[in-house]
């Protein structure tokens, strides 16, 4: 410890009107970061309070990393320095909701799980279908920028966070936007605090637009002997007047690892019924009232014997629910079910099939079994999948994020990693080659964060 | 200095390329605003190369830039307040790439929304963002005010359109941001740029999203004696969890005004009409447009008419996207407002707005997006009078201070430009100028950029020092 961290919590209990501050070594252990560990923990109880807290910070030239249920403290690099943990949980009130208007303030520790129910009360719901979704913060979601399931109808965060109060590096509580759904009064930067790892602010409360609940759902699993004619059934589906909600395509791997998730030790221990070993599956899922949802599946019916599937089911409401969790929860189970999995996340628009060939052909090259789910609208996760996280395969994991890294980059698309083992991560930059935006990214760190206190290092470009 | 600075400019372009003289000048003092502002002189880039060394220049010679698309902007965004060099992007007009396969589209800057559609339409796409200038205005300005448009309700703004942006910063320094699929991790440098208005960078490439045209479209016209019956029944389709593709209301006076000017048919007897255009699969189409009809004559609708064919829909859409025009005849002057209310807030807004419009003598017409709360209040002045434009303008800060106060916003997809930065205070503090002038700070140090635009001049950026643009003698540069 340091001298500037050593009585870090009984100076920060002095300076700090009335928080709970721990220091206790087990207590930080939980908020540990790739193996490093806070000197001490803070839990405010108000927006007034973390700027006390990060007033105190930047006058002790402490690091500090917000956060909400630590899901996901694993994406990004090991932050540079790392000296209190925000623990955002404490503010979780609703601070407006208008069902009438369809919008929503909330505060940054609000539980997911908790603001969802809140919301279908009144037949709304906010589109994160977002791993972790049973234990993040609402906060937390948005600061670590990851992917919902949704996205291709309802948009990313982006299209429905329309506003935000967060306390800037300078300590002081700001905010962006508004609480009506069309606005332009002033720069956009609560889109800049998406996915920004905590690295610009700690987000206080979040405005949200709300969507009103569907009145029915329907989800198809089509399977085909190979990716090209499952991306043929893809093409039919984007070139005709539907939209799915989601339509996701599965290699057999992620196909297998998917259909063999359990959400209860109660359940049989079968594969999903939906399942067929060796076949690249396509999971498409619609909503709308009995008329569409019947012509969902007329269509999808049609377009699966045209593109010449090998098979194709309508699942039932249960099986439905299961399957949209476990492609939600990808990110967990595999980081879970594996302990060396590195999930790659490429921003990628060039010919899928040979792409993807590719990488499948990079993998094999450095003998790591791998998989893959491309997300229509969204991003193609690639999956590395070692044995084990040892050194021997830890150097093959570097080899082929490299491999990956650069060819993306040759398609003028970008490979990132948000997910792997933290050993890797002394030998790999996860956020990939280096990138033309990058110093103008420094630019907006520094308006932000002038003292750079908040989580250095975690971010793209040493950010 | 502007002999060299012009000399300088010359000779990067084409003659034809660099306007200087006062009477070529004057086209480009006005936009679509009320606001006036006279560049120094005016430049037709063709290439990204070019924008990069005027911006190069203009620094040289220590002369603010302003960009600038068809100059249809509201709110004196595209103008040139501080005088400067002026690029006007319209030689910047092709299409760079179309991608079917993935839906995007490169654009320069000059590219005319509506062309964007029309180049894709065959396939069965198009361009949502649909301002009503959109035959006019260009991608470019579209992107520097975040532009939206009547069917932004179901398909949202520009910014929710645009994934990748090619960009001139100050210094001549060419960057790009985004990428072409849209979710690149690191921070959203493009949902920063768009709708900066310019205060930022240049934009010279735009990566946008093309949308499937809907399989089905309704549109229905409800006819309403009382205004607060048309306003109910927008809140209640709210409500209802019908999301319309578009939801305009128009009162009865600005009616009488565009019927005369379009005849598209619409009552000149009415107090209110609601123009809702229901868009998606015909199996959800059918069923939303019985229970819109039920919705308009359970709140009193006198008639409710469903276009029976494209003729007929696309007359209903002319004379609301004419309806500035319309006006244009009644009055010589219009100030066409652009707040935000939180929308199950209608009818006491628009109590309110006649409230005030009588008490001050103004006409006060109201055609706008009742769907998403974006009211556009178009108060009717004569500009040769002194004392009434000053008055006009008094009457619409009242409005808007009215839509913040009720939890609204000041411009909804108008921009703030130099025509609500000192009403900004209204909903920013000086923690949030702060913050905000340091991302300016951060693109744009010396504002060099369009200055004078968004912030109050009393909370303004870098070196920003205003002079009336009408009354500096030409020639003579700050």
């Amino acid at each position: 410890m340091t001298a500037s961290t050593s009585n870090l919590a009984a100076r920060l209990e002095s300076t700090i009107s009335a928080p709970h501050v721990t220091a206790d070594f087990r207590a930080c252990e939980k908020y540990s970061i790739d193996n490093l560990i806070p000197s001490a923990v803070v839990h405010p109880a108000s927006a007034e309070e973390v700027a006390e807290i990060v007033r105190f910070a930047i006058f002790e030239k402490l690091a500090v990393v917000p956060c909400g249920a630590r899901s996901k403290l694993g994406i990004g690099m090991p932050p540079a320095r790392y000296h209190i943990a925000l623990d955002m949980s404490g503010l979780r009130q609703i601070a407006h909701y208008d069902p009438g208007d369809l919008t929503l303030s909330v505060d940054a520790g609000m539980p997911l799980a908790e603001l969802s129910q809140i919301l279908a009360r009144k037949n709304q719901f906010l589109p994160l279908a977002v791993p972790f979704f049973e234990e993040s913060t609402v906060g937390g979601t948005i600061a670590s920028g990851v992917e919902s399931s949704l996205q291709r109808a309802y948009g990313s965060a982006r299209d429905f966070l329309i506003g935000a109060e967060f306390v800037n590096g300078s300590g002081t509580l700001t905010k962006s936007g508004g609480r009506v759904v069309k606005n332009v009064s002033g720069y956009d930067l609560h889109k800049l605090l998406i996915g920004s790892l905590g690295t610009l602010a700690a987000i206080t409360r979040l405005n949200f637009r709300t969507f009103p609940s569907p009145p029915g759902y329907g989800h198809a699993v089509t399977t085909f002997s190979s990716f090209e004619a499952a991306i043929n059934f893809r093409s039919l589906i984007v070139k005709s007047p539907i939209k799915p909600s989601s339509l996701e395509i599965l290699d057999p791997a992620m196909a297998q690892r998917i259909s063999s998730v359990k959400k209860s030790s109660a359940a049989t221990s079968s594969s999903a019924a939906w399942f067929v070993k060796g076949r690249w599956h396509v999971s498409v899922s619609f909503e709308g009232n009995d008329a569409v949802l019947r012509r969902y599946e007329r269509d999808l019916t049609r377009w699966a014997s045209e593109s010449r599937a090998a098979s194709s089911r309508f699942l039932d409401p249960s099986e439905d629910e299961l399957l949209g969790w476990s492609l939600r929860e990808m990110l967990q189970l595999l980081e879970f079910a594996t302990p060396g999995a590195t999930i790659f996340k490429l921003s990628l628009l060039s010919a899928l099939d040979a792409d993807t060939r590719r990488f499948r052909a990079i993998a094999d090259q450095c003998s790591i079994p791998s998989a893959l789910l491309y997300r229509d609208a969204g991003a193609l996760y690639f999956v590395l999948l070692p044995e084990t996280d040892e050194v021997g395969d830890l150097t093959q994991l570097a080899r082929a994020a490299r491999a990956i890294f650069d060819f993306a980059s040759s398609k003028r698309g970008h490979a990132s990693i948000i997910t792997c083992p933290t050993s890797l991560k002394r030998n790999v930059n996860v956020w990939g080659l280096p990138r033309s935006d990058s110093v103008l990214m420094g630019r907006v760190k520094q308006a932000f964060d002038p003292q750079n206190i908040f989580a250095p290092g975690r971010f793209v470009a040493g950010i | 200095m502007k002999n060299h600075l012009i000399r300088e400019l010359s000779k990067l372009l084409d003659t034809s390329a660099v306007l200087h003289r006062p009477e070529d000048l004057l086209l480009y003092e006005y936009d679509g605003s009320v606001e006036k502002g006279r560049p120094d002189a005016v430049v037709f880039p063709s290439t990204t190369e070019d924008v990069s060394r005027i911006a190069q220049i203009a620094a040289k010679f220590n002369v603010p830039i302003v960009g600038r698309g068809a100059g249809t902007g509201l709110s004196g965004g595209a103008l040139a307040r501080t005088g400067g060099v002026m690029i006007v992007f319209s030689r910047m007009n092709r299409i760079l790439e179309l991608d079917f396969e993935h839906q995007r589209a490169v654009v320069q800057p000059g590219v005319v929304n509506s062309d964007i559609t029309h180049a894709v339409e065959h396939l069965g796409l198009r361009f949502a963002p649909d301002p009503s200038s959109q035959k006019s205005c260009t991608i470019g300005g579209n992107v520097a005010e975040n532009a939206g448009g009547p069917h932004t309700l179901a398909y949202g703004v520009t910014t929710n359109h645009v994934t990748a942006l090619q960009l001139v910063l100050p210094d001549g320094e060419v960057v790009r941001v985004g990428s072409k699929q849209g979710d690149l991790l690191g921070y959203d440098l493009t949902g920063l740029f768009v709708g900066s208005e310019g205060t930022l960078a240049l934009v010279t490439e735009i990566t946008v999203k093309l949308s499937k045209k809907p399989e089905a479209v309704k549109t229905l016209l409800a006819v309403f004696d009382a205004v607060d019956d048309a306003s109910e029944t927008v809140v209640d389709i709210t409500a209802r969890a019908i999301t319309p593709a578009a939801c305009e209301m128009v009162d009865g006076w600005t009616l009488c005004a565009i019927e005369d000017y379009v005849h598209a048919g619409f009552p000149r007897d009415s107090a209110a009409i609601l123009l809702i255009e229901l868009e998606g699969l015909s199996e959800a189409v059918k069923p939303q447009t019985a229970a819109v009809e039920e919705i308009c004559r359970a709140h009193h609708a006198r008639e409710v008419r469903v276009a029976r064919d494209d003729h007929e829909r696309d007359l209903l859409w002319k004379g609301r996207k004419n309806a500035f025009g319309a006006l244009g005849r009644l009055a010589p002057a219009n100030y066409v407002l652009d707040g935000v209310i939180p929308r199950s807030k209608l009818p006491q807004a628009l109590r309110r707005i006649q409230e005030i419009g009588q008490r001050s003598g103004f006409q006060i017409g109201n055609i706008f997006h009742a769907g998403d709360g974006n009211l556009h209040p178009i108060v009717l002045y004569d500009p040769r009078d002194a004392t009434q434009f000053e008055r006009a303008i008094q009457v619409s800060a009242e409005i808007i201070r009215y839509c913040v106060e009720i939890g609204g916003a000041l411009t909804g997809e108008h921009g703030v430009g130099m025509e609500k930065n000192e009403l900004m205070p209204l909903l920013f503090s000086d923690a949030d100028f702060d913050l905000m002038r340091r991302v300016h700070d951060a693109f744009n140090p010396q504002a060099a950029l369009n200055p004078g635009k968004i912030f109050p001049l009393s909370k303004g950026c870098g070196e920003i020092r205003v002079r009336p643009a009408s009354t500096a003698p030409a020639g003579q540069l700050v």
